[in-house]
Parts: C-alpha cells; sequence; structure tokens
C-alpha cells in the first residue's frame, strides 16, 4: 500500500531541503517511519523527538499512518512571540 | 501601518500594524477591564546582538492553531473576548512582535487570559524566529 502524500517544510528543514514541499509516494507504516525516511534523505539535523507533526493543519500522531492525498508537515519547536 | 486583513480572531500581518484599532475593536459596554501583552523585538538573545530578525508561519495552520487557543481562553477564562496578531516576514529592533488584547467584566480574568493566550501561542502556534546578529551569521530558534 502506497499514499500520495505532500509533505511540507519550514523554518531550518526548509533551509535543508532548499523547497518548501515536495509530492510523493510512500510506503511508510506511519508518519514516525515517514520522517525517519526524510531525515535519512536530506540530513535533517532534528530528531523525531524533538519535532511533532501536522496532517492537513491540525496535530496528528506520529503512529497514524499516511493518508492519500494528504498534506503533512512536520513542525520544528516553535518560536513565535 | 496596516490593519490585519483577516477577519479572525487570531491574524497574521506581513506588515506593522495599529494597535489602537484593535483595541477599539474590543469596545464594549459590558467590559470592566482590558489586559493587552506587546511582544517586541529585543536587541540580544542568549548572548548574542540581535540586528534582526524574521518570523516564518505555516500560515493556514497557524490560523486555525491561534484560533483554538482564542476559544479555550473563552472556555476557560470569564472574558468577553480574546484577539492575537503576530507579524511575519522581516522586522527591526524594536518592533512589535505579537499583540493579545482580552476583554472581561473583572480584571482577574482579563490578566490570566492574557497570560494564558501569549503562553500558548509561544508553545504551539507554527511560528518560527530567524534572527541575524551583529558577529555575523543567523539561526533558526528551536527552544527545547
Amino acid at each position: 500500500m502506497t499514499a500520495r502524500v505532500t509533505v511540507l517544510y519550514f523554518a531550518s528543514l526548509r533551509d535543508v531541503t532548499d523547497m518548501a514541499s515536495e509530492t510523493f509516494d510512500t510506503a511508510a507504516p506511519d508518519l514516525r517511519v515517514l520522517y525517519i525516511e526524510l531525515r535519512a534523505r536530506h540530513g535533517f539535523a532534528l530528531p523525531v523527538e524533538r519535532l511533532r507533526v501536522a496532517v492537513d493543519g491540525a496535530f496528528a500522531r506520529w503512529d497514524d499512518a499516511p493518508r492519500d492525498g494528504s498534506e503533512i508537515a512536520f513542525i520544528p519547536p516553535v518560536s513565535g512571540g | 501601518m496596516d490593519a490585519p486583513t483577516l477577519a479572525g480572531r487570531f491574524r497574521l500581518s506581513e506588515t506593522p500594524f495599529d494597535v489602537a484599532s484593535l483595541r477599539a475593536e474590543l469596545l464594549d459596554g459590558r467590559v470592566g477591564g482590558y489586559a493587552s501583552f506587546e511582544g517586541w523585538v529585543r536587541d540580544h538573545n542568549d548572548g548574542r546582538t540581535v540586528i534582526g530578525l524574521r518570523y516564518e508561519a505555516y500560515e493556514t495552520m497557524a490560523l486555525a492553531e491561534g484560533e483554538r487557543i482564542l476559544e479555550d481562553a473563552r472556555t476557560r477564562f470569564a472574558i468577553q473576548d480574546a484577539r492575537c496578531v503576530h507579524r511575519t516576514g522581516e522586522l527591526a529592533i524594536g518592533e512589535l512582535a505579537v499583540w493579545v488584547g482580552v476583554t472581561a467584566a473583572h480584571r482577574d480574568a482579563a490578566f490570566a487570559a492574557c497570560r494564558f493566550v501569549i503562553d500558548e501561542v509561544k508553545a504551539r502556534v507554527p511560528i518560527w524566529k530567524h534572527e541575524r546578529y551583529a558577529e555575523g551569521g543567523a539561526d533558526w530558534l528551536h527552544p527545547g
């Protein structure tokens, strides 16, 4: 089973990827594994433990499966205010 | 000074915004107390001299999460209304970065809710600060 997803990159993650988003097919069983795969591919410094994950604009759980057509964002520690 | 363009209670503004008009939006005969918080761009952080910064937001989620925080504040505290505007883009030292305004019949709830809103915004709204330093270099702030 694969799902076509769009992953959004922000802040230090975007600096590394040099792109705002990418769309691809993934066979990752959950969002944690998806991040681990992307971290290996792009060389992100931040480990999964320091991030949160959002799906379609709301915080989600790391053990959620990637849903076909969804927009996924890995959220580095925020620093607004 | 532009008025923020989005009509929600939580807004993002790419340009400097006017606090007086935001305060005026909260005027209400039922209100006896108004508490506000302003966060300004500071010229130092963690021992380094800051010369400017940039805020980047995951805009659609930031707006949704910000609205959820203001809704939480109305549920938890006896307040009349709560609003927040956060800047994005390039900011200079001393510029207004974030504004929170809360109205209530009585001051205790206004103060408490104002504190709650700024703390929650800093904890969970997807906005990131990128600082530039006098000594050279720049960094994303990813606290924790």
